[in-house]
């Protein structure tokens, strides 16, 4: 077997076994103990009065917006990975054009700041 | 006998079947260790908020109330699992099974000692944050299959919160990296080693990068005082309302596991791993895992005592926290470290 994939075995053992524990903690409650469910049990919950109207509405844009800087952002973690371990080979050139990529960065992470993206009322 | 054990360690080792064998081995050796902490880090929060709290904490179930996360366990068991008639069940529960998968499979590449790691791969630091990072898909999924108002409210808020705080947390690791080298996690640990035992970790060079990524641990695992996808004050239980029995347990299992997983990451990357305190003789006979163990438990305690000290942070200050002091400082720092390794040509080379 390639030595690589050698490396990865263990972990898709790990990973089936894992599923399985899970897949047996969920089924033995349902073995295990009395199922009676009934419309009032299975309705979703509410305080203090009955549920109405389905949950999946409308939300705040904001949460959609800290998705996308997610994004922006790490992406760039996931570039500068490499860039950290391979630093030692490209030297004073690789840490100069890192710089220059993260100063374009932080000039439009400095005008999300001042357009107000990141504040919450 | 000699000959017996030759044999089953010639089989363990040369025939497929006995290393695949082999690997279970390790592999439940991982598993049964961790869901046992897993048990008693429970009964270990409810006993330390409550010596904090001048309380006695769980003293009923056998001797100092040491079989109380049994009890809970078996109580949980034998409950009803609720299908809520609006949820699309199929996602409804994957989505405990997907939290607790991931907080099990991330200690595949934990090193406990020099090269006894169940898979030593090159990428352990990518795989870790990889892992860390999916599990805010089980708070996403429990939240939007259960269809209900709570649960879908606590999710958006999760989500927000752990990608917030992971960026600050990627930054952090990088500082990690450039002092490295590597992304191997047993070479991280390795490279810690020095002449002045506790100093020479990376917590006392990176003290500030240290507190921020304790602090993101705190938010990225949903734990006080960053626990507003739970706040039960206003969201009941935040994501988890309409879980019960053991879907319910499954993410309790998860979200503590993830907590221990967190811990062991942090002491791997700022605490030196399994590295002795002091490299003298009475510390270095002891042998690595029991130190591995001994610093988790100190930054589980520091979980606890930081959720028995701090109110809850209001939701503006959390996104503030994250974006607007952590973000720019870590990314201040990234540059900052790789420019003083540059300029005074300390970069490791491998």
């Amino acid at each position: 077997m390639d030595a690589l994939l050698a490396e990865y075995l263990p972990i898709l053992i790990f990973l089936g076994i894992a599923i399985g524990l899970s897949v047996v903690i969920v089924a033995a409650s349902y073995i295990v103990a009395r199922q009676r469910p009934d419309s009032e049990k299975v309705s979703s919950y509410e305080c203090g009065f009955e549920a109405f109207d389905d949950a999946r509405s409308r939300f705040d844009v904001r949460f959609y917006l800290v998705a996308i800087l997610f994004i922006i952002f790490d992406l760039e973690v996931a570039f500068l990975f490499p860039w950290a371990v391979a630093l030692g080979d490209i030297g004073v050139f690789g840490f100069w054009s890192m710089v220059i990529f993260l100063g374009i960065l932080t000039v439009g992470f400095v005008y999300e700041w001042k357009k107000g993206a990141l504040e919450w009322e | 006998m000699a000959d017996m054990f030759d044999l089953a360690y010639d089989w363990l080792n040369t025939d497929p079947l006995g290393q695949a064998a082999y690997i279970l081995i390790k592999i439940v050796a991982i598993l049964i260790p961790l869901l046992l902490s897993v048990a008693y880090l429970t009964y270990a929060e409810r006993k330390v908020i409550a010596a904090m709290q001048l309380r006695k904490g769980p003293n009923v179930v056998g001797p100092f109330g040491l079989l109380q996360p049994i009890a809970d366990a078996v109580k949980l068991l034998f409950k009803e699992t609720i299908l809520p008639s609006g949820a699309n069940r199929i996602v409804f529960l994957m989505a405990p099974m997907l939290t607790f998968i991931l907080a099990m499979i991330g200690w595949a590449v934990i090193p406990f000692d020099a090269g006894l790691v169940l898979a030593d791969i090159n990428v352990g630091i990518l795989y870790l944050f990889a892992i860390s990072s999916l599990g805010v898909y089980g708070v996403i999924m429990a939240g939007w299959a259960s269809n209900s108002k709570y649960p879908f409210l606590g999710a958006l808020r999760s989500a927000a919160q752990m990608v917030s705080y992971e960026v600050s947390m990627g930054f952090v690791i990088i500082t990690v990296l450039l002092l490295v080298g590597s992304l191997n996690l047993s070479d991280i640990v390795m490279a810690q080693q020095g002449d002045y035992g506790i100093f020479s970790w990376f917590w006392l060079p990176m003290l500030p990068m240290f507190v921020i990524f304790f602090i993101s641990v705190l938010a990225e695992t949903n734990r006080s005082p960053f626990d507003l996808p739970e706040g039960e004050s206003e969201l009941v239980a935040g994501f988890f309302v309409e879980y019960s029995s053991m879907t319910f347990a499954l993410f309790f299992l998860g979200e503590y596991a993830n907590m221990i997983l967190m811990s062991a990451m942090t002491s791997i990357l700022f605490l030196g791993g399994w590295l002795p305190p002091v490299d003298i003789a009475p510390f270095t006979w002891i042998p690595g895992p029991f130190w591995l163990i001994a610093k988790i438990c100190v930054v589980l305690f520091f979980f606890l005592w930081v959720r028995a000290t701090f109110p809850r942070y209001r939701y503006d200050q959390l996104m503030r926290l994250g974006w607007k002091v952590f973000l720019p400082f870590s990314l201040f720092w990234v540059v900052l470290t790789a420019g003083v390794l540059v300029a005074f040509d300390w970069v490791p080379h491998t």
